[in-house]
């Protein structure tokens, strides 16, 4: 943008789109807030009334609260790990020439086209069903056990199902950072007198850095709001160990019809949201400059 | 000590036979380039010498050892890469102290020689920044830093000037000479141009389509090229090389005459045509001249040489200073 003039033209162009963008946002968000200072609940219809804070005090204190505030985090948390060293080992291994190369990474970015809804159900009926599932067949082959995955480790078995979902996306992000490292800077590490593993912490990691903030902060945006897999398999369960915030947000509008109880909850989990993200920035603002 | 001893040596990518069969010696201490056309598989054998391709057939020895199947780093050789190969992502230094890292000196040790090798390609000003903050003159000396800190039985080179600007490569040139001749290291070198070979150069190896055409010191390949292709790539502007009745008097089927070896004349010679384009340098003055059999050539006068286009022109070649090929190329 060299001179005033176009820099004018280039703001009305962009006004309308602007706008559009900020009504979209502001009008649900300026709703919720009135909502979250009111009386609001479903089974008793035209008793709304300004209560001030009190919504905010019912779900700080609930200690349901403090339970899906664990349990997000170790969802994010858990997810990340698994699908970013998980991403740059089958990157890796993607990345050597072999026989079917395409079919096997179309086979690897297959997952993510499939939706949140169905690969939970295939998952919760398919392989950790106690009964007929793949995982309880294995173990009644070696004489075990079958593990009721969804009612004994829920929060762990969704950890799982969402990984499986995202390690594509981490897998295909890396894989082409990885297509990008110049050839000749590893031949000259191996002039270099560099082993494997050297090659691969000074020069592979440091030259993923940029594409793993990337897989971070994408993921996390996407894996702060979870639903769908905790819906179909556990409802939240058993008790509200596979509860997180947006569950517990969804629990308290559509199950008890607290509508502004559930406000409440949601601005809370905007609030969070925006602390994880200004500390995301920051580690990450320096890798991305 | 760096002695290098290639032995039947042949290269294939699978169908396609790159090498066919190349013997070689290099003594220690010896500046050798590889020179030829591109294409010519003068990398990849620079690239087998390094162990960076496996030889398909052959045996390679570097100071009495077999190196044939040794990793490179066990070859004790260091290169210096087209495109630098510097790590962006560490500072100077520590790209320098790299290779010392793997091998697993102490720090005191390491620092110690990396600041012994700024020193020597004065970049002890520059040893914190990225390579990305550096001009390609000073990427060219960190790659070449990063080399010698390894204190190397050979230095390979794969034609590193050819990112750098013209007055730069001059430079660079006599810089990569000096080194040479101050560390007396072995280096081989591969380029494209034959310039860079005839100023650099103990050894010149001209190759051709994966062959040897004829290996000697720059003017020994000046004087006695053993081949029209030889003949026709070293000396710049190249040889004339005139066919037909001129050279059948001579007994020849192709006489070749370089452009600094003309008698020029504007009344008597040899052959008369008249002059196209003429370039006027000041120390010399080229002129490409339409012989009037319709050949072209291209002449040099020293100095000033009063001739411009449309002229006509005589040329004589020098006593002493003719060659002369057969059928295939090969000189008589």
């Amino acid at each position: 943008m060299a001179t005033r003039h176009q820099k004018t033209l280039a703001r009305l162009m962009v006004s309308p789109s602007v706008l559009l963008l900020l009504g979209w946002m502001i009008v649900p968000l300026a709703m919720t807030l009135w909502f979250s200072f009111q009386s609001y609940n479903l089974l008793s219809p035209g008793m709304e009334q300004f209560i001030g804070w009190t919504n905010y005090q019912y779900f700080l204190s609930d200690p349901a609260f403090w339970t899906a505030m664990r349990n997000t985090l170790l969802l994010v948390g858990g997810v990340l790990v698994i699908t970013v060293g998980g991403g740059i080992a089958l990157a890796l291994l993607l990345d050597q020439p072999m026989f079917g190369q395409g079919v096997v990474r179309i086979l690897v970015i297959a997952p993510f086209f499939i939706m949140p809804t169905v690969s939970a159900l295939v998952w919760k009926n398919m392989f950790m069903n106690p009964v007929n599932g793949l995982f309880a067949w294995f173990a009644k082959a070696v004489g075990a056990q079958p593990i009721d995955f969804l009612a004994q480790y829920p929060l762990m078995s969704i950890i799982l199902i969402v990984s499986w979902q995202w390690l594509p996306f981490a897998t295909l992000i890396l894989l082409t950072a990885l297509q990008s490292l110049d050839s000749e800077q590893m031949e000259a590490a191996e002039m270099d007198g560099a082993g494997t593993l050297a090659k691969f912490t000074h020069l592979v990691l440091p030259h993923l850095s940029r594409a793993i903030t990337v897989v971070i902060l994408i993921e996390t945006i996407f894996l702060l709001s979870v639903f769908a897999e905790i819906l179909v398999t556990t409802n939240g369960g058993p008790g509200y160990q596979s509860t997180n915030l947006t569950y517990l947000v969804y629990s308290q509008a559509l199950l008890q019809f607290d509508v502004g109880g559930a406000s409440a909850g949601g601005i809370i989990a905007v609030i969070l949201a925006n602390i994880v993200a200004i500390f995301l920035m920051r580690m990450i603002g320096k890798t991305l400059e | 000590m760096g002695s290098i001893t290639l032995e039947q040596v042949c290269k294939s990518f699978g169908e396609v036979e790159v090498i066919p069969g190349v013997d070689l010696q290099i003594e220690d201490g010896e500046f050798v380039v590889f020179v030829g056309p591109s294409g010519c598989g003068k990398s990849t054998l620079l690239r087998l010498i390094a162990g960076l391709e496996d030889v398909t057939s052959g045996r390679i020895v570097i100071d009495g050892q077999d190196v044939t199947v040794a990793p490179p780093s066990r070859r004790k050789l260091a290169m210096v890469f087209q495109s630098y190969a510097l790590y962006p992502h560490m500072s100077v230094r520590k790209n320098i102290a790299f290779p010392l890292k793997m091998a697993g000196l102490s720090a005191d040790e390491q620092e110690r020689r990396v600041q012994h090798a700024a020193g020597i390609l004065n970049l002890t000003d520059y040893l914190d920044r990225r390579p990305g903050q550096l001009s390609g003159g000073q990427r060219q000396r960190v790659a070449i830093g990063r080399a010698i800190v390894r204190e190397p039985s050979a230095f390979l080179f794969d034609e590193p000037l050819s990112n750098l600007d013209a007055a730069l490569r001059v430079n660079m040139r006599v810089e990569i000479s000096e080194l040479h001749k101050k560390l007396a290291t072995t280096m081989i070198y591969v380029t494209h141009d034959q310039v860079e070979a005839m100023t650099m150069a103990d050894k010149i190896v001209v190759l051709r389509a994966g062959r040897i055409e004829q290996v000697g010191s720059p003017l020994e390949l000046y004087r006695r090229p053993a081949n029209r292709f030889v003949a026709g790539f070293i000396g710049s502007p190249n040889m004339n090389f005139l066919e037909g009745e001129a050279a059948a008097r001579l007994g020849a089927h192709a006489i070749g005459v370089r452009p600094e070896h003309f008698r020029l004349s504007m009344s008597e010679g040899a052959f008369a045509g008249r002059v196209g384009v003429a370039e006027h340098l000041g120390s010399d003055t080229f002129l490409h001249v339409d012989l009037d059999d319709g050949t072209h050539v291209v002449a040099r006068a020293e100095g000033e040489f009063p001739a411009s286009h449309g002229d006509r022109i005589h040329l004589t070649p020098q006593d002493g200073r003719l060659y002369r090929f057969d059928q295939n190329g090969s000189a008589l």
